[in-house]
């Protein structure tokens, strides 16, 4: 993804003439590259982070009162609170050393060695299709706000296909997932649909299908038939066996969602820089009026455009559901639409770039988890640093002027963002 | 421009310096040995609670349960409490199960919400004890911790009918589920006695008995819902309300309050002027349900080594103070002597079973 800022920099003649390679070298690693950007905007979190953990641990910032009189107490102990919390952070990402030890002298599971993993990628699976969903209607020139509202129709059209039709094993699952893609693209065929025929700003319509589907999922989960025999709370009955996701069970929650993700990023991706629709969806995106004049019906694609994206966002909900919570709720969908508009921008709306930036928000969850349990520090900071991320990459001039970067010679930062 | 700017930030750095450096001359305290803190640490009873979805400081049942873990600390210094708060229903799970293989001593799940997942978690994970609140799923390492509550909400729908000048008073519900609804029927029922002993006719809004149907805000954390349910409930007539809806019941105390004395409302959980202290004057009582003292107890009991067994648990009823009518408050000068002592004789009755209060949702 770097290849093109840098090697036309290398190519280009430099006036002074004596340019060593080492030197264009670390100019080249120096300037406002997206990769670079994207590690500099972590660390900036990071670092943020760290302040706002000190900040917020009261027997820390007493201290720092006396800061002057001995500053090596204020300053181990802040030292020592930020390195456990980012190291449980990483543990409970990526895994805890001391159980892979407890593993290879047998007195732990290989499971529990893996269960930091598993839960990264179960948290991440969901995200990683609303955030293609956003993705894919950013580069169209659409602004998907209604990824949640699509993510949560999905989960109600799997949920309940899940429950209700008891089709044997493997079908029972194709048809819940099937189902689920089908209420999500319904979903977006409305909002496309209306911008295509009467000029409605889909981001004003997604939002409002944001509430009703919502409400309507709220609504649905305490009818007969779908609410769970013998529970009077907003619970609908369990999604069959066969209809679930496989998943090994046990403390692994990872299931075959993150696999499914594999596949479909990389599906988008044929489809944005293969297929025609792709070709139509970026003429699109870079220009209405000139994709109208080379004979693109807009409106046709604007269409199409929302039914694919929010079956993608159809079938994060469905992965939500058939994956990991098994059964209807209010809340089933939590956040993931929303978090994937966060993980397009991240990912700069690029298909295997929004999965990875999935996989790293994937990562960020499991390990906030880890950073409560163990630490005793707020999830919220996990909330705050996704947050904190985000700005950065939205805000590439910001990183900029912080590590006196030297502009890119590419345009290609921060086009596709402008739009949004 | 350029250079003037670069002083002015020099000089705001420097004023930021200076009010620092002021802050931070505090004394040094003195050092002191770590010895003692180790050997405390070494025999740590780790008491772990996952919260529901309210979060800690709902001020109605997870901010009890966090009380009572901190005031076993109190009372046994080798407890260590900590908590992780869901934020949605999936969260319960691995907040649960991280704190198996952190091996906590006593691993408190709280809200009958989240029953079914700590019986799957604690069926795999037989060695850890767990604890839950509002639930009973019979196994063998879940201490489960439940409450009469319809024997104090009997009381309170007694007083209520007692006080009421209107002739109708009101409830209504976070969610349907069974640790509300029994507060609810509690409640019916105290106004159907009131009824019969009197002779009179006093309705209630909102909650059928019967039928087990009734109003319900859907949250536990609106109070805007609250607000409004409330206002329903007025406008037919209801002269004091008992929200049974955690964090969204303010909204009703909102309400009477705005009412100035006519409208006059009866809490849940915890006293409520403790609680939400600012709207003490409104708060006719409070239908008390002592979850503290009972996680108090079990987790100074497990920190003991005493075993907790699952059979038959802890039920907090009016005889053990489980649950109970708080103090009138500023209500105390305005309920009259001879509902006062009524009420007395009831809770006696009731403890001694010659009242019977029954529930659908009462602890088996």
């Amino acid at each position: 993804m770097t290849a093109e800022t840098q090697t036309p920099a290398v190519k280009k003649p430099e006036p002074a003439g004596d340019d060593s390679f080492m030197n264009v070298f670390l100019r080249n690693l120096w300037s406002a590259n997206n990769v670079l950007l994207t590690a500099l905007s972590v660390v900036l979190a990071v670092v943020i982070g760290a302040v706002l953990i000190v900040v917020s641990d009261a027997e820390v910032l007493a201290k720092f009162g006396y800061f002057t009189a001995r500053p090596s107490d204020a300053l181990s102990s802040s030292w020592e609170l930020i390195s456990t919390a980012y190291s449980e952070l990483l543990m409970g990402a990526f895994g805890d050393p001391a159980v892979f030890q407890a593993w290879f002298a047998g007195t732990a599971t290989w499971q529990q060695a893996f269960t930091p993993l598993s839960e990264t990628l179960t948290y991440a699976a969901p995200l990683v299709f609303t955030g293609l969903s956003v993705a894919l209607a950013f580069r169209g020139g659409l602004f998907n706000i209604g990824a949640q509202g699509q993510a949560v129709l999905g989960c109600i059209v799997a949920g309940v296909a899940g429950f209700s039709f008891g089709l044997p094993i493997v079908l029972n699952l194709a048809v819940a997932l099937v189902a689920g893609v089908i209420g999500g693209a319904l979903w977006g065929f409305i909002p496309g649909l209306l911008k295509a025929r009467t000029g409605a700003h889909e981001v004003i319509t997604t939002i409002m299908l944001n509430y009703t589907s919502a409400l309507f999922l709220s609504w649905l989960v305490i009818q007969k038939g779908v609410q769970a025999e013998g529970r009077s709370d907003a619970i609908s009955k369990t999604v069959a066996e066969s209809a679930q996701l496989p998943s090994p069970g046990g403390v692994l929650r990872v299931h075959l969602g993150i696999i499914l993700a594999v596949l479909v990023t990389a599906g988008v991706a044929w489809l944005l820089k293969r297929s025609a629709f792709g070709f139509e969806i970026r003429a699109v995106g870079a220009n209405p009026h000139a994709a109208r004049t080379a004979g693109i019906s807009v409106a046709r694609t604007y269409v199409l455009l929302m039914a694919v994206a929010g079956g993608l966002a159809g079938l994060g909900g469905a992965t939500q559901v058939l994956g990991t919570a098994h059964a209807l709720t209010p809340a089933v969908a939590g956040n993931i639409g929303f978090d994937g508009l966060l993980v397009a921008l991240l990912g700069r709306n690029r298909p295997w770039s929004t999965f990875f930036a999935a996989l790293l928000f994937g990562a960020l969850r499991a390990g906030g988890n880890r950073i409560q349990s163990f630490a005793g520090i707020s999830l919220e900071l996990v909330t705050v640093l996704q947050a904190l991320i985000v700005i950065f990459i939205a805000a590439p001039a910001l990183v900029k002027a912080i590590f006196r970067l030297r502009a890119a010679r590419s345009t290609g930062l921060g086009a596709s963002l402008a739009k949004g | 421009m350029r250079p003037v700017r670069g002083k002015r930030i020099v000089a705001i750095l420097a004023a930021g310096g200076l009010t620092l450096a002021a802050a931070a001359c505090g004394e040094a305290p003195a050092e002191t040995p770590a010895a003692s803190g180790s050997t405390a640490a070494e025999a740590a009873y780790k008491a772990c609670m996952v919260t529901d979805l309210g979060g800690i400081d709902d001020k109605s049942f997870n901010a009890s349960a966090w009380a009572g873990l901190q005031a076993a600390q109190k009372e046994v210094s080798n407890v260590d409490p900590k908590y992780v708060a869901s934020s949605s229903e999936a969260d319960y799970e691995p907040g649960l199960r991280s704190y198996v293989s952190q091996s906590c001593n006593f691993i408190l799940a709280v809200g009958g919400l989240m029953g079914e997942v700590t019986t799957k978690v604690a069926k795999e994970s037989s060695s850890s004890q767990f604890a839950i609140v509002d639930s009973n799923s019979g196994n063998s390492n879940i201490y489960p911790m439940q409450f009469a509550t319809h024997q104090a909400a009997f009381l309170a729908g007694y007083l209520a009918a007692g006080y009421s000048k209107s002739g109708k008073v009101g409830t209504y519900g976070g969610l349907k589920i069974a640790p509300v609804t029994i507060f609810m029927d509690g409640f019916a029922d105290g106004v159907a006695h009131y009824n019969t002993v009197k002779g009179k006719k006093v309705e209630v809004l909102g909650w059928n008995k019967a039928s087990q149907n009734g109003t319900f805000a859907e949250s536990f954390i609106d109070q805007n819902k609250g607000k409004s349910v409330t206002e329903t409930l007025v406008s037919q007539g209801a002269d004091v309300i008992m929200p049974v809806a955690g964090g969204t019941g303010l909204g009703t105390a909102q309400v009477a309050k705005d009412s100035a004395g006519k409208v006059s409302v009866i809490w849940v959980d915890q006293d409520g002027c403790t609680s939400a202290a600012q709207y003490c004057d409104v708060f006719l009582s409070t239908v008390v349900k002592n979850i503290e003292e009972a996680v108090k107890e079990a987790v100074v009991k497990g920190a003991k080594g005493e075993t907790l067994a699952a059979a038959p648990g802890y039920v907090g009823d009016l005889s053990n103070e489980g649950v109970s009518l708080a103090e009138f408050h500023s209500f105390d000068s305005k309920v009259d002597a001879g509902l006062k002592t009524e009420l007395e004789t009831l809770k006696a009755d009731v403890i001694s079973g010659k009242v019977k209060v029954e529930s659908a949702s009462a602890p088996k």
